[in-house]
């Protein structure tokens, strides 16, 4: 029996020191695992700057991609301001995605219901981060602060595509409607 | 006496010197205008430190009083109106217009001034000091403590050891015999072991079994990347991010929403934060080494990686990529989509990654083995709720399996062309 245990003790003793939780475990037929095809964010030679992911060629356009013609400046902001109207209908489907979407991207500073009292202001890791309801903003304006940010805020737009930054902005003008009733 | 009558009086003298202080409503309150700055200005302006907008601290001593009022009231008309400060001023921080805050009075400002102007009492030295020495004093006695039983330790041995010397002394004297008798002897007990047939085939079946088990387990492990924990690059706390500051996963993985890779963020997603952020503040754990400027320092790699100068609050163009080490990394032979698993399914995040907002390094939290999938596709309702497309197909499937709600398994998600092809 001691042998037994004896034996038990150095094969568990082997296969624990087999794993490095820092490394990768040994794979049964690699070529089966590893794909002969480069993959996402991986390593690659094919490229001169050696990674697989690369930016869209100059003048590609994503499908689906709609061209935005308000430059961002300050008098691109002010004519967004002025100007642009949201192509979406105000039905509830779409609040209701722009709802979810708020909580996802923009409650964590601006607060749930839009006073500027999310989690990170009330840590105190941004400060002063104002009420939709202290500001005079529109669809437009939300639209375009989204697309390329403004000051401290930057942009969303690789997070969020156009038609659901017209859906946030929807619900941003609910909120505001809330806090200035 | 008249000394006397002047000590018993110098108490009230005190509080009615305090209380005209504290009734003088010129006097600027630093609180109010902390509180002030806090929730108008701390947006863009920090006091040390250009943000978006340049460093307060000591402002006042800039402009001119009346100047900073209307700054500050309407900024903008100030630059229409070709005010050279204003004008200046706006060109240096390339062309951002500052808010105007009309709902702020003189007496608003002026507080606010006050605590840009205020400079805290240096804390620095004496907190340095307390904690130095409640440091040194910690290792100091731990060690001492350490040191102490040891040498206690030392000693018992050493008088464990005269003790028995002298027992055997007394007992050579009084002439007992200390020495042990030889024993009788016997059949060894791994002889009488051997000859026993039934024994010996007991233990060759426990070792055959045993060794088949740990072999199966060996061999059932091989590709199984659980627990997995690579060192990163950059050490990024989801424990701080996800977990202390609750910031949504798909925030920064948002492809997850919308594609079949969850997607690592690229730097501008850290930056949308961290333009902000250059510091850490939060707590500290000193027994692993991260500390506040552990932290501070992981930001600054991203801001190398990214190409951001904090001096002048801009991108220098200089980037390189940030080479993270992929976790979770399934076989090439299964398809796995995420978005069909987070959008469609509603499946939480860390039902597959496990409790990632108390990870302090990222690590694999399941094994993503096969078993592993079907049996959530098995034990899974899929909610058919408001899903007119489907209402037919679900009503049919329902009634097919004569069950009310169907698993994902009954919808198909056991066939081997849904992830293998």
């Amino acid at each position: 029996m001691k042998k037994v245990s004896i034996l038990a003790v150095l094969s568990s003793l082997l296969l624990v020191s087999c794993f490095d939780s820092s490394k990768p475990n040994y794979q049964y037929f690699p070529n089966m695992y590893e794909s002969v095809g480069y993959e996402t964010y991986a390593e690659s030679t094919a490229f001169n700057n050696g990674i697989e992911a690369q930016l869209p060629a100059e003048g590609s356009v994503a499908r689906g991609w709609a061209p935005y013609d308000y430059s961002d400046t300050n008098d691109g902001y002010e004519s967004a301001k002025a100007d642009l109207k949201s192509p979406l209908a105000l039905t509830d489907e779409h609040r209701a995605e722009g709802k979810e979407l708020y909580g996802v991207y923009c409650a964590v500073c601006h607060g749930s219901k839009g006073d500027g009292q999310g989690i990170l202001m009330k840590r105190e890791k941004f400060l002063g981060i104002p009420s939709y309801a202290d500001r005079d903003i529109t669809e437009g304006s939300i639209y375009h602060v989204l697309m390329y940010g403004k000051n401290a805020m930057g942009s969303h737009a690789g997070q969020v595509n156009a038609t659901e930054r017209w859906q946030i902005a929807q619900h941003v003008m609910y909120l505001r409607n809330e806090l200035t009733k | 006496m008249y000394k006397d009558s002047l000590l018993a009086h110098l108490p009230l003298l005190l509080l009615t010197l305090c209380f005209s202080f504290v009734v003088n409503a010129q006097e600027p309150d630093i609180q109010k205008g902390k509180s002030l700055f806090n929730a108008n200005c701390a947006a863009c302006h920090k006091l040390n430190k250009r943000a978006v907008g340049p460093a307060l601290a000591g402002v006042s001593a800039k402009y001119d009083k009346e100047w900073l009022y209307s700054w500050i009231k309407n900024s903008t008309a100030m630059v229409k109106s070709g005010d050279a400060q204003a004008v200046a001023i706006y060109e240096e921080y390339n062309g951002s217009v500052m808010t105007s805050f009309p709902q702020l009075s003189n007496e608003d400002i002026d507080n606010i001034l006050a605590y840009t102007d205020y400079t805290p009492p240096a804390p620095a030295v004496p907190v340095a000091q307390a904690t130095g020495t409640a440091q040194s004093d910690g290792g100091f006695s731990n060690d001492l403590i350490l040191v102490i039983l040891l040498l206690v330790l030392a000693a018992l041995v050493v008088m464990l050891f005269l003790v028995n010397k002298t027992l055997h002394k007394i007992a050579t004297a009084n002439g007992i015999d200390t020495v042990k008798k030889e024993k009788e002897k016997r059949t060894p007990l791994w002889k009488a072991y051997a000859q026993n047939p039934f024994l010996v085939f007991v233990t060759v079946v426990f070792l055959l079994l045993s060794s088949a088990y740990v072999g199966y387990s060996y061999l059932m492990q091989v590709g199984i990347d659980q627990g997995y924990m690579p060192i990163q690059p950059i050490h990024y706390s989801h424990k701080i991010h996800a977990g202390d500051n609750q910031i949504e996963c798909k925030y920064c993985h948002s492809s997850a929403r919308v594609s079949k890779h969850s997607g690592i963020p690229s730097l501008n997603v850290c930056m949308n934060c961290h333009m902000n952020i250059a510091e850490y503040n939060g707590e500290e754990d000193l027994e692993k080494g991260y500390t506040k400027e552990f932290y501070t320092n992981e930001i600054k790699k991203l801001y190398k990686a990214v190409g951001w100068d904090e001096q002048t609050q801009s991108y220098t163009g200089e980037t390189q990529p940030v080479k993270w080490v992929r976790i979770h990394n399934l076989p090439d032979f299964v398809y796995f989509n995420h978005a069909q698993h987070v959008s469609v399914a509603g499946v939480a995040c860390q039902k597959c990654h496990g409790p990632v907002e108390e990870m302090e390094i990222m690590y694999q939290h399941s094994s993503l083995t096969m078993g592993w999938c079907i049996n959530c596709h098995r034990e899974t309702n899929v909610n058919v709720k408001d899903n007119g497309y489907y209402t037919k197909i679900h009503e049919e499937l329902s009634k097919k399996y004569g069950v009310d709600k169907l698993t994902a398994a009954q919808m198909g998600g056991l066939e081997c062309g849904k992830c293998h092809y």
